[in-house]
């Protein structure tokens, strides 16, 4: 069986903001069930003894004191904006994404 | 059925029971950002307080701040809450330019903080208000919406983005629902916001000024009939006062209660709050729900605070407000029912400011909440943002006492200092406000009056002390006011030999 549906590829797809076509969905589909299958294996191994990882070293507490260091000019942090007005980055409208 | 909608919420709660919940943001006042060293000052030119981490900058990483970390289990503890031993940051992704990394670093299921409550007072009754969690994230960058009406979203042809604020740590505490307040529902929701804003400042780690939106509100609301299950709900955001929060809340229970009447449904919806109307708009339809995909930051290790440090901390909080506010009531000598009336008017550090400036508290009482309260009414705005501070109070107050403004002129002083011309000794100064005290000036002007009324003067002579009042009248006219009536009166007795 299918890992991922055509539908969830494209819902993916949506929330990336990827333009995807019919053709490249079917493909992406068909690739992305056989990564997630053969990530599944590790599934395979786990043990009730083993709690998830989600961090690849084996740290807590990375901590820094709250103490100001510098940073960047605004000329610098302008720099690579694509667009700039009034010292502020300048971006297209956004209508009916309001976070 | 034909009914008009409801005007008042004490007609709401003869059909529905309201049940609210109230999600605050408070950005804590740390003196650089959460996940970098960047400042944080307030009002600081746009885009100059920013570094590669919180501009999402390909290759930096970020590294918690100690001090935020602190401060919201400080929060949580002060609210009862208890403290996770080990928990992650999550990242929370969404398209939008607020932020440039396109996902927000927050926490999702596994909150610093869990499971507390707040006790706030409410007509004499105690309610119990549920902490469903305090967590810590990140704020957003500000957007300047323009092309567009009022700077609103809608109608912009393009937004202007300053990411100053983006990354100042912003605490997020979040009650469990709060049913069976009925109609005190608004006026709990004003109570917990305020008891909350009195206990963040009171750990030191904000400024909590809802007017620089240290301190945000969003408000959720839903009514059902009795007996059945809770209402679909709305949130209000936007809400920006202690007085908006009550307002929004008996705004929307009378907007949902008019719906429900005339046989609709409540759409599960943001709402916004609108400051001059008192009313909310809808804002964006919630129908498809937001798809964050929250997973943990691989950028991030975990947290896990060590129990002695949060017993310490928990060791080490300040007296909660409402124990300070009772030490305070016995001090000042003022009945419950007084103090009440101080705490409604938001004036309770005011007054504690004032004394500390040397002002007695009867008189710091008397100015913060007479004429200053009803200023602040008039205005629409706290008492805090009036305009007077507790040393321009306590200074007023000096000046009377030293006999150099009589009340009638320290009201007028207090106009002035209101309208911002400065500290009470320099509106004297510039209006020329200052008592005559000049025994020569007095004595001139008593003399006129008595020949201007030489047969008032003859009754006074004659013994007829209560005449007197008429040229107490004349002489206060001519020095506009400026003298001090006692005063005036023993001189114009002692002229007259009738003292």
């Amino acid at each position: 069986m299918a890992a991922i549906s055509r539908e969830e590829v494209a819902h993916l797809a949506h929330l990336a903001r990827l333009a995807v076509n019919d053709a490249e969905l079917d493909t992406f589909a068909g690739q992305l069930d056989v990564i997630l299958q053969a990530v599944a294996r590790v599934g395979e191994v786990t043990a009730a003894d083993i709690p998830p990882t989600s961090h690849s070293v084996p740290l807590t507490n990375v901590l820094r004191e709250d103490v100001v260091t510098p940073g960047l000019t605004r000329d610098e942090a302008l720099s690579g904006a694509p667009d700039v007005a009034e010292d502020r980055f300048r971006v297209p409208r956004i209508l009916d994404e309001e976070a | 059925m034909t009914t008009t909608a409801p005007s008042t919420v004490e007609e709401v709660i003869t059909r529905y029971e309201p049940v609210i919940g109230l999600e605050t943001h408070v950005e804590l006042g740390t003196r650089t950002k959460m996940f970098c060293g960047c400042p944080t000052e307030f009002g600081a030119e746009p885009n100059t307080q920013v570094c590669p981490v919180c501009l999402g900058l390909p290759g930096s990483l970020p590294v918690a701040n100690k001090a935020a970390i602190e401060a919201t289990i400080r929060i949580g503890l002060a609210l009862n809450c208890s403290i996770a031993t080990w928990c992650r940051f999550a990242r929370k992704n969404y398209f939008y330019p607020d932020m440039p990394k396109d996902y927000q670093i927050s926490q999702y299921d596994e909150p610093l903080c869990v499971d507390g409550y707040l006790d706030v007072e409410v007509e004499g009754q105690t309610v119990r208000v549920g902490i469903e969690r305090v967590h810590l994230e990140e704020d957003t960058g500000k957007t300047l919406h323009i092309g567009g009406a009022t700077g609103r979203i809608h109608g912009a042809t393009e937004s202007l983005v300053d990411y100053n604020r983006a990354g100042i740590p912003l605490v997020e505490i979040v009650t469990k629902p709060v049913a069976g307040t009925g109609a005190l529902a608004p006026a709990v929701a004003r109570a917990y916001v305020t008891e909350l804003r009195d206990i963040i400042r009171s750990l030191g780690v904000s400024d909590v000024r809802m007017e620089q939106g240290s301190l945000r509100c969003d408000v959720n609301t839903s009514l059902n009939r009795p007996g059945e299950e809770w209402g679909t709900r709305t949130e209000t955001k936007n809400v920006n006062s202690l007085r908006s929060v009550e307002r929004a809340v008996r705004s929307e229970m009378l907007r949902q209660a008019a719906v429900l009447d005339a046989g609709g449904k409540i759409t599960q919806e943001t709402r916004h709050f609108h400051e001059d109307t008192g009313e909310t708009t809808s804002g964006r339809s919630k129908e498809t729900a937001t798809d964050y995909r929250y997973f943990p930051d691989p950028d991030l290790v975990p947290l896990a605070p060590d129990p002695a440090w949060v017993e310490e901390l928990k060791a080490a909080l300040p007296e909660p407000p409402r124990v300070h506010r009772e030490r305070l009531r016995e001090q000042w000598g003022v009945s419950e029912h007084d103090m009440q009336s101080i705490i409604n008017a938001g004036a309770v550090e005011l007054i504690e400011a004032t004394v500390a400036e040397g002002a007695s508290p009867d008189a710091a009482r008397k100015w913060w909440l007479g004429e200053l309260a009803r200023r602040a009414n008039e205005t629409g705005v706290e008492l805090a943002e009036v305009g007077a501070t507790p040393a321009h109070v306590a200074e007023l107050q000096r000046l009377v006492d030293e006999g150099k403004l009589t009340d009638k002129l320290a009201r007028t002083v207090l106009e002035g200092v209101v309208a911002g011309e400065g500290s009470p000794s320099e509106v004297v100064a510039a209006r020329g406000l200052e008592v005559v005290s000049d025994t020569g000036a007095l004595t001139a002007a008593v003399d006129e009056a008595i020949a201007a009324n030489p047969d008032v003067a003859q009754k006074v002579r004659d013994g007829k002390v209560a005449a007197a009042g008429a040229l107490v009248g004349a002489v206060m006219k001519a020095t506009k006011g400026q003298a001090d009536a006692k005063t005036v009166r023993e001189l114009i007795l002692s002229r007259l030999g009738a003292a």
